[in-house]
């Protein structure tokens, strides 16, 4: 059984943090659990949290009117659910919903920003890794965006 | 050239010294993989079953429709000639529409072929994007056939939705035979349990030797950058990863230069190639 700041040190979205760092993360973290179906947050509600998952898999959607809730993209083990928490409004711009029964650390984005205003060090870290993580679903959207398969060479 | 095999250019109903003229298969069993895009079992006319390499491909023709470049995607071992055909032309929506006992021509089998034995002793990774997975199909079979001699074996594999993903009933086979399957689509409704997300995203989340795994893809050519951009990233350098390249092969026998790439030609010296002998022409565009 790991702990959380041993869960917190293996996520590859927090690897190379100093281990001050690491404790001012794990301060602000705590393990839950999410019922399959259930939502970890809404469009529009306030975001204050975001989320590493342990276990299972969380769908992150858009409701579409007469469509449904169309899925965006699938997250799991290592992945990092959540990053309206660090920008203005801090409002969440999609849903994300528990396809299994998930694990997660969630991290209270309120004292992590607190902390971060604190030592900038901690919010550049931050900051960079959210950053990558922004840039390479970036790319997967664009990818996506791109309906490879949709467009063949026709003879 | 690297990913070229011993195989037999010709075989069976194909005569081979006449590979500019098409051999009479018959189509023996169809079947619908998706909405535009079918597999067909083809039995010569005469002769022996075409013996081919996996990753070859044949110039199949629907007579008075055309003739178009197809990977086969049958088991290299033995049985049927396999075509999996998206119909996206003349040519293509003439061979999908072809009934059971409809005669088609074939020319070949041509082209290099996937290393499923160079490789032995390596993990493999297969990265099929579309369609792609056809092409592949041979070279699963292959290294299935052969599990033993290979690490770990994983299929990564993205469509555009569930309903366009191909042998999905086959994976689960392959799954229970040793390939580890992780299958991933562009998008999707609330009732698709599986992964949404592009393929490059999978070769992040699999598990393998990265310092001797070995990677075959087939897909989109963007599909193959991004995902070559990802296997790199993991540590599988160019030189283990091979790519079987699509362009506007006609005559299949390196004459008439219609596919050339860079100072390649994609019939003969492809359509499977290592990565690192043709990433610096894939940069040079409308090459």
């Amino acid at each position: 059984m790991q702990t959380l700041d041993e869960l917190i040190a293996a996520a590859p979205m927090f690897a190379g943090l100093a281990p001050e760092h690491l404790a001012l993360i794990a301060a602000c973290a705590s393990n839950e659990r999410f019922d399959a179906g259930e939502y970890l947050f809404r469009e529009g509600a306030p975001a204050d949290r975001f989320f590493l998952i342990r276990t299972g898999a969380v769908s992150l959607e858009v409701d579409a009117p007469g469509r449904g809730a169309l899925v965006i993209e699938t997250l799991h083990q290592g992945d990092v659910a959540g990053w309206s928490w660090l920008f203005e409004p801090y409002r969440w711009e999609l849903d994300a919903r528990a396809r299994e029964p998930v694990g997660v650390v969630a991290f209270d984005g309120l004292c992590l920003r607190g902390k971060c205003d604190v030592d900038h060090e901690l919010g550049y870290q931050l900051m960079r890794r959210f950053a990558a993580s922004l840039t390479e679903r970036l790319q997967a959207t664009r990818l996506q965006l791109l309906d490879v398969y949709g467009h063949a060479r026709a003879d | 050239m690297l990913g070229q095999t011993d195989a037999p250019t010709a075989a069976g109903g194909v005569p081979e010294q006449a590979p500019m003229v098409p051999a009479p298969f018959a189509v023996s069993a169809r079947r619908q993989d998706a909405e535009d895009t079918w597999t067909l079992e083809l039995q010569p006319r005469a002769g022996v079953p075409l013996a081919f390499a996996p990753g070859q491909f044949t110039m199949l023709s629907a007579f008075g429709a055309g003739e178009v470049p197809i990977s086969i995607s049958g088991d290299s071992a033995g049985g049927p000639l396999v075509h999996t055909v998206r119909a996206v032309g003349l040519a293509t929506q003439a061979i999908c529409e072809a009934p059971v006992g409809e005669v088609l021509g074939v020319r070949g089998p041509f082209g290099s072929a996937w290393p499923v034995e160079e490789i032995e002793g390596a993990d493999v990774v297969v990265v099929a994007g579309g369609i792609g997975l056809a092409p592949l199909r041979p070279a699963i079979l292959a290294l299935l056939d052969r599990r033993e001699r290979y690490g770990r074996l994983l299929l990564l594999y993205g469509g555009r939705s569930p309903e366009q993903l191909l042998y999905t009933q086959e994976l689960e086979r392959w799954a229970a035979r040793g390939l580890e399957v992780a299958v991933t689509v562009d998008s999707a409704g609330p009732e698709w349990l599986g992964h949404v997300g592009v393929v490059p995203r999978l070769v992040h989340r699999a598990r393998f030797d990265p310092a001797g795994a070995v990677a075959l893809l087939c897909g989109p050519e963007v599909m193959m950058r991004f995902t070559v951009a990802a296997l790199a990233q993991a540590g599988v350098d160019g030189e283990r990863v091979y790519a079987s390249m699509e362009r506007n092969m006609q005559c299949g026998i390196g004459h008439c230069g219609h596919c050339q790439l860079g100072p390649t030609l994609v019939c003969r010296d492809g359509p499977v190639y290592r990565w690192s002998e043709l990433e610096r022409w894939l940069a040079i565009r409308e090459l």
